[in-house]
């Protein structure tokens, strides 16, 4: 196990990069400690997978070097890494029997005996995959061939890190559920450092510790999925992340709070001081499950009139309209929903301002 | 349910049944009425029963073409697969090198047979031949016309530079059809250049091999033209196949009775061979669980 740190890391598919478009990873400083479990979380082609083969070596990053512990491991290929990967399809050694499957990672670094066995038994334990052990890999499923996949990912004990390349899209919802906990299981039984990629935010708030939020091949946040839920750095993040997604309005600074379309709203004290000076595009950003549908005007409400209220079973989602812009609100099952016009609460605590996109903190 | 009958579908089937008649049966026909009787011209036809069969059968010549052709195709399959493979394998990825390389290599695929004959007939003579004479000159004593082992060494290579091309380009197409996520796998597993071949590659090529081999397998069975051309089936009988020994029997000597019977023979045993290979192949795959 070590820490693994991409000093400068950037890479390009493109033979010159010359502007930062061309550019599949940005230049990236990022240190993944040493028995962290981390999501790398973003939307198809923002550099998730390229960042995870960079740090495999299955890619050697343009720019940068990527260091385990503190040996530069840059040039070193992927063989002499120890380090796990599992992809999104399943890889299996059609000829081979399960457990050869699985032993294959462990007698091709020379291993052999009882600790092959061992290892495999525990594996296959942990996995499910005792029973069909002795099984030729290629009638399985698709499922049991992920598991295999996974299994070749974890019966290393020694590795680096763990890397998961969204290894749960082919797997039945429910046993992805089941999977899901079990890498949780094995992570807080053995703390290997684990980082999993995805674009499923369910799936990387539930397995990580520390979620990692890309865009277009740029970290937009780096952060506990708490952190990433109430104070999202940047409004993608923001939308991205909970669902629906942080609703946004387009305000201006006026005195302890700001003015948006139709009312004004109070936000934490000093926040406006700290808006930086030319910033000029900037929007009130506030989660639908932090605002408050209420019956009578007060000092820090703001009019709305009522579009739609779905009924989700365990909430109920009202869309409202204030001033020109919609705001989705997140109340509970059961709650009464005014109709027509009401008035909406903007709790102080929970009203995040953004200027050209970026958190002001 | 209630179908509709509708019997007008038949007339679609009537065209693929005419040219099925023309193209197969009706020949085939032919060559098994031929196998069973015996003419002496002007039309009259004497019921010979399976006599032509039994002569065939029991012909030593035609058992020594038999062997002579089996050793030529256990020869060229032993030799062009692992080499096919082997080119497969060592041929370029990407760039230029790749049109570059596949072209050279179909070139031999486009020479016609009787071409790829005369080619060889004159590159191995020991008098003109640049071949024939640079083997000598190193003092190797070699001459095909004359020495068996020599022309066998000549008719294989023919046949070897003829036809692995087909074997290396049907298993880069294989290999190329193999998701990188295998070999990246693979480096993840710390899997060795061999254990890649033998689990990963080898595995994926089993289906155009097996296509490889019923190809080469057949051809090489019904060699006629190039060993023809190049040495005639000699010295002696030396390279006499077995589709030279039946051109022979049929054009030459007019034997048709015999030919016909032993087309028959010859036809079943090829197919015979071909559905072994197939399910040994096929076993090899699914087999084996434990």
């Amino acid at each position: 196990m070590a820490r693994i740190s991409l000093d400068g890391v950037a890479h390009s598919y493109l033979p010159h990069p010359s502007e930062p478009a061309d550019f599949a990873l940005r230049q990236l400083d990022h240190v993944w400690e040493d028995g962290g479990a981390y999501a790398l979380l973003g939307p198809s082609g923002c550099g998730k997978t390229t960042l995870l083969n960079v740090i495999s070596g299955l890619i050697r990053p343009s720019r940068g070097r990527v260091l385990f512990d503190d040996a530069d491991v840059t040039d070193q290929p992927t063989q002499s890494r120890n380090i796990a990967q599992v992809f999104q399809f399943p890889v299996i050694y059609d000829t081979m029997t399960v457990y050869d499957n699985l032993a294959f990672p462990l007698r091709n670094r020379g291993l052999g005996g009882s600790q092959v066995r061992d290892r495999v038994l525990e594996v296959a334990e942990m996995l499910e995959l005792t029973e069909s052990l002795n099984r030729r890999a290629k009638g399985l499923t698709a499922d049991a061939k992920q598991k295999i996949s996974l299994g070749r990912g974890l019966v290393r004990a020694d590795v680096s890190a763990i890397l998961f390349d969204e290894p749960l899209t082919v797997i039945d919802p429910h046993l992805k559920w089941q999977l899901r906990r079990k890498l949780k299981q094995i992570h807080d039984e053995y703390a290997p450092t684990m980082v999993y990629v995805t674009h499923d935010q369910n799936e990387a708030l539930t397995f990580a510790d520390k979620v990692v939020v890309m865009l277009d091949g740029a970290v937009l946040q780096l952060g506990t999925p708490e952190e990433l839920f109430e104070a999202p750095s940047h409004t993608f993040v923001g939308y991205f992340i909970g669902s629906p997604g942080m609703n946004f309005l387009p305000c201006a600074p006026d005195g302890a709070g700001v003015r948006i379309d139709g009312g004004h709203v109070l936000l934490a004290p000093g926040v406006v001081d700290r808006l930086p000076a030319g910033s000029s595009d900037l929007k009130l950003g506030i989660r639908p499950q932090f605002l408050k549908l209420v019956d009578r005007p007060g000092d820090d409400t703001v009019p709305v009139s009522i579009v739609d209220t779905e009924d989700l079973g365990n909430y109920q989602l009202v869309e409202t309209r204030v001033g020109a812009h919609t705001v989705m609100v997140k109340i509970p099952e059961g709650a009464g929903v005014p109709g027509g016009e009401a008035h909406l609460r903007f709790p102080a605590a929970w009203a995040r301002l953004y200027a050209d996109g970026v958190l002001v903190a | 349910m209630n179908k509709p009958e509708n019997n007008k579908a038949w007339f679609l089937v009537i065209p693929v049944f005419l040219i099925v008649a023309f193209s197969a049966i009706l020949p085939l026909m032919t060559v098994v009425n031929y196998s069973v009787q015996d003419s002496f011209g002007g039309g009259v036809w004497i019921w010979v029963g399976t006599e032509w069969f039994e002569q065939i059968l029991t012909d030593e010549g035609l058992h020594d073409a038999l062997l002579r052709q089996l050793l030529f195709s256990f020869l060229i399959l032993i030799i062009q697969f692992p080499l096919g493979i082997a080119i497969a394998l060592i041929l370029p990825i990407r760039g230029w090198g790749v049109a570059a390389s596949l072209v050279l290599l179909a070139l031999p695929l486009l020479v016609p047979f009787n071409v790829v004959g005369t080619i060889w007939q004159l590159f191995a003579r020991v008098d003109i031949g640049l071949l024939g004479n640079a083997v000598n000159a190193l003092g190797i004593e070699y001459n095909y016309t004359d020495n068996t082992v020599d022309a066998w060494i000549t008719v294989v290579l023919m046949d070897v530079w003829h036809w692995t091309p087909l074997v290396a380009l049907l298993c880069y197409s294989g290999l190329r059809a193999i998701p990188d996520a295998f070999y990246q796998a693979a480096k993840i597993d710390g899997a060795s250049t061999w254990a890649i071949f033998r689990y990963i590659q080898l595995p994926k090529l089993r289906g155009v091999l097996t296509i490889a081999l019923l190809l080469r397998f057949m051809d090489s069975f019904m060699i006629f033209t190039e060993p023809f051309v190049l040495t005639g089936g000699g010295p002696g009988n030396a390279t006499n196949f077995l589709s030279i020994v039946l051109t022979n029997m049929a054009i030459e000597r007019r034997d048709l009775g015999p030919a016909a019977a032993f087309s028959i023979i010859y036809f079943l045993l090829t197919l015979t061979i071909c559905w072994m290979f197939y399910t040994a192949i096929t076993r090899i795959g699914e087999g084996d669980r434990r």
